[in-house]
């Protein structure tokens, strides 16, 4: 080969590696979480204030975790989704609602639709930092032993849900 | 009188930018040692290129009291640092721990170098041949010749 050449095919790996790493968001992080159980919290639900939820009790079941709040602009784009998400498929979903106040959130929900078997409310954020949530909206897949097995960082689109969460959810209902 | 509710309105705002420097008691002085040099290790995983120590983002804040209160319980520096890589990966810390996965941040850049010593030397080496055997001899006597020359001008 010619020596000549070296200097250019370096450069030219060079070029290809740095360009995959512009197609990649800096802002999404690999989580730590996949493949570990599920963290633990026990928090209100937020519709009702009397009674508490924990991850312990979705045991045996597949499950889907999603960080929300009404202050997120796009979980309002996201929550459509979720909406027809939950008309279309058997799904267990479960809200986390972050650092939002009660009043605002329950509103959020009569206005956008509820599509959440129920939403606990995590006013101080802790178990936000529990999960490692830095930006909502975030959607986590719990499998029936509690192990985390996806985690989608930001708004969730139609074609996220059809070709990655519920296939992967059919997949666990199966194990 | 508009410029009056102008100049009370500013007052306002410039006592919400005050109120977001947050006073912190510790029991001892080590202790608030170890919270500066915590919080200015990890990185604010929302802003990227600032610390949790400089950053107002909401989580910065959150971390910080996090921070804050697992040191007033007692916990070690790794026990924090371990809190906080488990929940938000090697990217939270500003000089990651050497493991598989960051392996090649720490030894790359050696690697790039040692290369590119390999590659200099080469070159050098190889210039060098190329100067000594393209002479033929009635090339090497020109080239004396010359020298000669030079070395009479200089004088």
């Amino acid at each position: 080969m010619n020596r000549a050449l070296l200097p250019l095919l370096a450069f030219i790996v060079l070029v290809v590696f740095l360009g995959i790493g512009l197609t990649k968001d800096p802002r999404k992080l690999p989580s730590t979480f996949i493949g570990k159980t599920a963290p633990m919290f026990t928090l209100p639900l937020l519709n009702e204030r009397t009674k508490t939820f924990s991850p312990t009790t979705m045991l045996g079941k597949v499950w889907i975790l999603n960080v929300w709040a009404s202050w997120c602009v796009s979980c309002r784009a996201e929550h459509q989704v979720l909406n027809s998400m939950v008309s279309a498929n058997k799904v267990n979903l479960i809200g986390l609602n972050y650092k939002d106040e009660v009043t605002d959130a329950q509103r959020w929900l009569t206005r956008h639709g509820n599509p959440y078997q129920l939403s606990v409310s995590d006013v101080e954020g802790l178990a936000g930092i529990e999960w490692g949530v830095y930006g909502v909206p975030e959607t986590f897949v719990m499998d029936k032993k509690g192990i985390v097995r996806l985690k989608h960082t930001g708004p969730v689109s139609n074609k996220d849900i059809a070709e990655e969460i519920i296939p992967l959810i059919k997949q666990l209902e199966k194990e | 009188m508009k410029k009056f509710i102008i100049f009370l309105s500013l007052l306002v705002s410039l006592s919400v930018a005050e109120a977001s420097f947050e006073v912190k008691e510790f029991n001892t002085p080590q202790q608030e040692q170890r919270y500066k040099k915590l919080t200015n290790e990890f990185r604010c995983v929302v802003c990227q290129n600032q610390n949790i120590a400089d950053s107002n983002a909401a989580l910065a804040k959150d971390l910080r009291k996090q921070v804050y209160n697992m040191i007033i319980a007692g916990k070690s520096d790794d026990a924090i640092l371990e809190f906080m890589v488990a929940r938000y990966g090697d990217f939270v810390l500003y000089r990651p721990q050497f493991n598989s996965t960051t392996f090649l941040l720490w030894v790359g850049p050696f690697i790039i170098f040692i290369i590119g010593l390999y590659m200099l030397v080469s070159f050098i080496r190889q210039r060098k041949k190329v100067v000594v055997t393209n002479l033929s001899s009635n090339d090497k006597e020109k080239l004396e010749q010359l020298l000669a020359e030079d070395k009479d001008k200089t004088k």
